[in-house]
């Protein structure tokens, strides 16, 4: 088999008109942005000076723009967010209210079963689990790290080890895990490193996927070595930009390091720190591939995502399965209200 | 795509402060730090460290023996690598294409996003307009929505266009090859806004207000605020949006086996991998490799934008 | 910084540059010619006509044996000039459903489940196949065959590859060594397994693990004991839940699996007690066969490509299968099997040339001779299979007498057959009940 250079070429054109679009797109609505004020403002200038001189209010024109202003702004995000989003939502939506055809309405049938099938209880609780663990101690972790490889040598080294496991794929991580929870029986060598460890040390290997509820707990550790690494990254730049003044002035003043911690850093990073915990909730809610290349949700460990995907495109059951993401975007709320309240405080402070 | 070129004063004074952080950091390191965390990172990458081993291992080893037997009775073998990299698939065609396929997806697929949101952030932080507290609600809470709930309606926006009323409002795309790329780019940009407005409000909102007023005051319309004074300050968030966004794209599945397809034209390194195992997932020590062909790239990119995360480029502008 | 930047473009280039360079030897583009008048043509004529079109495969077929399938009609490509575009995927099942409604439909898909191709057709999103396939397909395939992929009257396409399930994989060599014999009925089997354990060793050895397929091998074992344990016709029932899952004949079924998958005496060698077994995945459940810690394994003949490099499959090698026993010899000896059925979302005239010539006699042989394939097709010539267990194979669906039931978790709505049916055998294995697992199963049947 020849490798051919000519087959590639169309794609670095692709790429190119990918770029050249880019440039086109950015660049054209800011010289746009730049320019059509620039002429209104001559024209205000203009208009100003004639005001001046008769006396005419001045102000009343300035607010419409700032809506024209942020509209150009605005404009690609909402574009696009209509269609790749807004739209699937609302279809998810009326979805599930309809029958496995999509062509009956059924009312509140495919919520009634999202709550009278046990096994599908359990999917909800699992997720609530999921959701409650996860971001704490991903975030707990991220953040001790974070502080902790600011003040060490190697940092970028030792920054990239626990990033490591973000850059992997869920190909690639599926089969990590295989190496640590792999069961063999006793009369074998294990596989996996849990149980050789356990063995090493006079117990009997264990099947660690099989048992609820440890197992739901187990795959939330996956979850967590993956996340962390986006914790401390995030909250390490945060932490980075405490500015070095403050932290010097500290430091002359004699505070302990844990009073540094709570006194100068704890503050300075809370706006970042929400964002990771916000992030990561929410990619907690919408987890799939860890539980689906896992167990894909046998043993009780299933997760609301991975039954959306199972029901929706596996069981041709696209009623049952929109249900459940509509469930999932309820399940958001409470981070929105939170979210909400911070705007105001952050507006009026 | 933007450096940081702070205006002059503001430059200069950014160097002063960086050598004073540096001091500051020289002062603030600690051998006993050092060591935790290391030790730490070393844990963290254990469970990498031997699907590491695994992949120089013979087949029938990986599955029978655990992967630290490596250690006591070395048998060190090349060719999963051979493998992966060389495979005779004659119809899966050589790994580069497939490389040259995710590269070409990725780019554009991490620079419209942090473009678009950008924008939309500063706009939800520093224009006002009625409402945008609601819109800005609104866009962080479609990070909800799962992304395999909008597969089948942003398949039919492409293969069949938009029809409102019988009306055929907007066409078909009818895009082939390496044209699909623009629909995988779509993709990913509608995936990644809400995420990316949301953490990139969070740091442009942050900017002292004063700066801005100073510069209103000076007669800076939006867009040079935006460009001479945001985005510099910014760097750190795009660079850390920058590098997830890279990774979620190089590594994701799904999308692209929607919008691209799975044919050598167009399907990333991903697609390619999860074929290698085999019709029945047989072949899955072929992945221990695959995992780490594909990771090298994203490592490139963490470890290059790792830069923009030094103390001090903040200094000054942000009052705690 | 603008140094820095460079070596790291540099690096990336280089990366790229190693990649790309080499990979890229070999000779340059060979333009092959269309050469539709040649003799070796001849026996494509009448598919010629449809010269540069394009016809797209949708299938779950992938990596070698992806190209063993492009491999088997590059002489239809080169004769006819119809290019054949074949993607193979592992989330097949799933993805169809998207692309076929997100109006992307492939021209042809491969389904293997003849529950997923009559929801399609249900749906009208099947075309219904061409006069010619219907009679092609009809020559060369077995109305058993063919009643899988008629929905309401209406045919939408042969049968391609086909495989048999009814199989106990064991060693020649141990057996010989050992003194014992292939059993020929179910006590015998029974027997047989007490003989082994009373060695020493656990005869059986079992896994379920399969991705997101996890539990299938089990639903196997039940199939194949419901068909010999209660009739064909029976069964038909079951399928169609013309009886209720939480049916006694049914629970019959899963009990006397039971006698072996939940013996700790018999399983699960080599692997531990009863409960790995669904944490064994199915790949590597017989390997200890081949390691002499376990003597009897039930998986299909697409098994032969599992074995470890160097092991002989012969009935006189390191492996063979033999006919999983009747219950009751006096019911005949019924075969489990599937395969995929080549169906159409597009009726083309190349696109049902293709289909067509898949159904063909010439197709199949073609494909037989690149080896480990089997065949339901009735012009399937048996010198043209290498391999012992696929002859076998072919001679068993090739035999008019053979009664042939398709496995049942295919034909049943995906919502149980691939969902709560998988699901049950796991948690069965994992210690409930069985008229626990059953009435689970039962209360999830799609109303």
């Amino acid at each position: 088999m020849e490798f051919d250079f000519a087959e590639e070429q169309p794609k670095f054109l692709m790429l190119m008109y990918g770029l050249i679009a880019f440039v086109a797109v950015v660049g054209g609505l800011l010289l746009l942005l730049d320019v059509v004020p620039a002429w209104f403002a001559r024209r205000r200038d203009a208009r100003l000076l004639a005001a001046v001189t008769s006396g005419a209010p001045l102000l009343r024109r300035r607010k419409p723009r700032e809506g024209l202003f942020a509209l150009f702004f605005l404009l690609p995000t909402l574009l696009f967010l209509v269609v790749g989003l807004v739209v699937p939502a609302i279809r998810t939506t009326l979805l599930s209210f309809m029958d496995k055809d999509s062509t009956n309405w059924v009312g509140l049938r495919n919520y009634g079963w999202l709550f009278s099938e046990p096994s599908i209880v359990r999917v909800l609780t699992n997720t609530l689990i999921w959701v409650l663990l996860v971001p704490l101690v991903a975030t707990a972790f991220g953040l001790i790290y974070a502080v902790l490889v600011d003040r060490a040598r190697l940092e970028a080294l030792a920054k990239s080890l626990i990033f490591l496991p973000m850059a992997i794929s869920f190909v690639g991580a599926s089969i990590i895990w295989k190496f640590v929870y792999a069961y063999r029986g006793e009369d074998q060598e294990q596989i996996g490193l849990l149980n050789q460890i356990v063995v090493s040390l006079g117990g009997a290997p264990k099947q660690w996927l099989l048992d609820s509820p440890l197992n739901t707990f187990l795959l939330i550790v996956i979850m967590v070595w993956i996340q962390a690494g986006f914790a401390m990254v995030v909250l390490s730049a945060a932490i980075k930009a405490i500015p070095a003044d403050i932290v010097e002035a500290a430091r002359l003043d004699g505070v302990t390091p844990w009073q540094m911690f709570w006194q100068i850093t704890m503050p300075s990073i809370r706006p970042a720190l929400i964002v990771v915990v916000v992030t990561i909730s929410i990619a907690t809610l919408k987890v799939f591939d860890i539980v689906r290349t896992a167990t894909n949700g046998n043993y009780e460990t299933s997760v609301i995502a991975n039954e959306m995907y199972n029901q929706a495109f596996r069981y041709g059951q696209p009623g049952q399965g929109s249900a459940l993401a509509v469930f999932l975007f309820i399940l958001v709320i409470p981070i929105v209200i939170y979210q909400i309240r911070n705007l105001r405080q952050q507006r009026e402070g | 795509m933007t450096t940081a070129t702070p205006t002059v004063g503001a430059g200069v004074q950014a160097t002063t402060k960086t050598s004073r952080a540096a001091r500051v950091r020289r002062r603030l390191n600690s051998r006993a730090a050092t060591l935790v965390s290391i030790v730490i990172a070393l844990l963290w990458t254990v469970p990498t460290f031997g699907l590491f081993i695994s992949s120089f291992r013979p087949e029938d080893q990986i599955k029978t023996t655990g992967w630290w037997t490596f250690f006591t009775d070395p048998q060190f073998t090349m060719e999963n690598y051979q493998e992966v990299l060389f495979s005779s698939s004659s119809s899966a065609g050589q790994l580069a294409s497939y490389f040259i396929n995710s590269l070409a997806i990725t780019i554009p697929s991490v620079l419209f996003p942090i473009a678009f949101a950008a924008l939309a952030a500063y706009a939800l932080a520093w224009i006002n307009f009625k409402g945008r507290d609601w819109l800005y609600i609104a866009i962080f809470s479609l990070q909800i929505v799962p992304l395999q709930m909008a597969l089948v309606p942003l398949l039919k926006f492409f293969s069949t266009g938009v029809t409102i009323a019988g009306l055929q409002v907007l066409p078909a795309w009818e895009l082939d090859g390496a044209q699909k790329f623009a629909q995988v780019w779509f993709a990913h940009t509608c995936f990644a806004l809400p995420f990316a407005v949301y953490l990139l409000h969070n740091f442009i909102s942050q900017l002292p207000r004063d700066l801005m007023e100073a510069a209103r005051v000076d007669g800076a319309t939006h867009p040079k605020i935006f460009r001479t004074i945001v985005l510099p300050l910014i760097t750190p968030a795009l660079a850390a949006f920058g590098i997830f966004q890279f990774l979620w794209v190089w590594n994701d599945l799904l999308v692209a086996l929607i919008f691209a397809g799975g044919t050598k034209e167009t399907a990333p390194l991903t697609v390619r991998l999860a074929e290698m195992a085999g019709t029945r997932g047989n072949e899955w020590q072929r992945l221990t490799s695959g995992a780490f062909v594909s990771i090298v790239v994203p490592l490139i990119v963490f470890l290059s934008l790792q830069r923009y995360f030094v103390r001090g480029l903040l200094a000054g502008s942000v009052k705690g | 910084m603008a140094f820095a930047r460079s070596r790291q473009a540099l690096a990336v280039a280089g990366v790229l540059g190693l990649a790309l360079g080499v990979t890229a030897c070999g000779t340059g583009n060979d333009k092959k010619s269309s050469k539709a008048s040649s003799p070796e043509c001849a026996a494509y004529e009448k598919y010629q006509g449809h010269d540069g079109k394009k016809v797209t495969i949708y299938s779950s077929i992938r990596d070698i044996e992806a190209d063993r399938l492009a491999q088997s009609w590059k002489e239809f490509e080169n004769c006819t000039g119809i290019k054949i575009d074949h993607e193979g995927s592992g989330e097949f099942e799933a993805q169809l459903g998207v692309r076929v409604d997100g109006g992307n439909a492939p021209d042809l898909a491969f389904i293997p489940q003849p529950g997923l191709l009559k929801r399609f057709a249900d749906a009208g999103k099947l075309k219904p196949a061409g006069a010619d396939t219907k009679a092609m397909a009809e020559g060369n395939y077995s109305p058993d065959w063919l009643k899988y992929s008629t929905v309401d009257g209406k045919f939408y396409g042969a049968p391609l590859g086909s495989n048999v399930k009814s199989y106990v994989w064991y060693s020649p060599k141990m057996f010989k060594e050992k003194g014992w014999t292939v059993p020929e009925t179910w006590d015998d089997l029974i027997k047989l397994s007490d003989t082994i354990a009373g060695t020493g060793m656990k005869p059986w050895c079992a896994g379920i693990e399969s991705g997101d397929a996890t539990g299938w091998p089990a639903t196997d074992w039940i199939e194949d004991l419901m068909l010999r344990m209660t009739s064909p016709e029976v069964y038909d029932q079951w399928t169609t839940h013309g009886i209720p899952f939480n049916d006694p004949q049914v629970a019959g079924a899963v009990d006397k699996a039971g006698m072996i998958l939940k013996n700790e005496k018999y399983v699960n060698g080599g692997f531990g007690g009863v409960k790995s077994i669904a944490t064994t995945s199915f790949q590597e459940a017989g390997t200890p066969i081949t390691a002499g810690k376990c003597a009897l394994h039930r998986q299909a003949s697409f098994y032969a490509n599992q074995w470890p490099q160097g092991t002989k499959v012969a009935e006189d090698g390191d492996v063979f299968a033999f006919y999983f026993p009747a219950v009751d010899p006096a019911k005949g000896k019924p075969v489990l099997g599937g395969g995929e059925f080549v169906t159409a979302f597009a009726d083309r005239p190349e696109v049902q040339a293709v289909q067509t010539y898949l159904a063909s006699g010439e197709y199949a042989n073609s494909r037989a001779k690149i080896g480990d394939w089997v065949s339901a097709n009735k012009k399937l010539d048996l010198a043209n299979v290498p391999n012992p267990v696929d002859k076998l194979s072919v001679q068993i669906l090739q035999d008019p007498k053979t009664v042939f039931r398709f496995d049942g978790s295919d034909l049943m709505p995906a919502a149980v057959g691939a969902g709560t049916f998988w699901k049950g055998m796991v948690d069965w294995i994992n210690g409930k009940d069985t008229a626990t697992v059953l009435n689970g199963i039962e209360s999830s049947w799609p109303k």
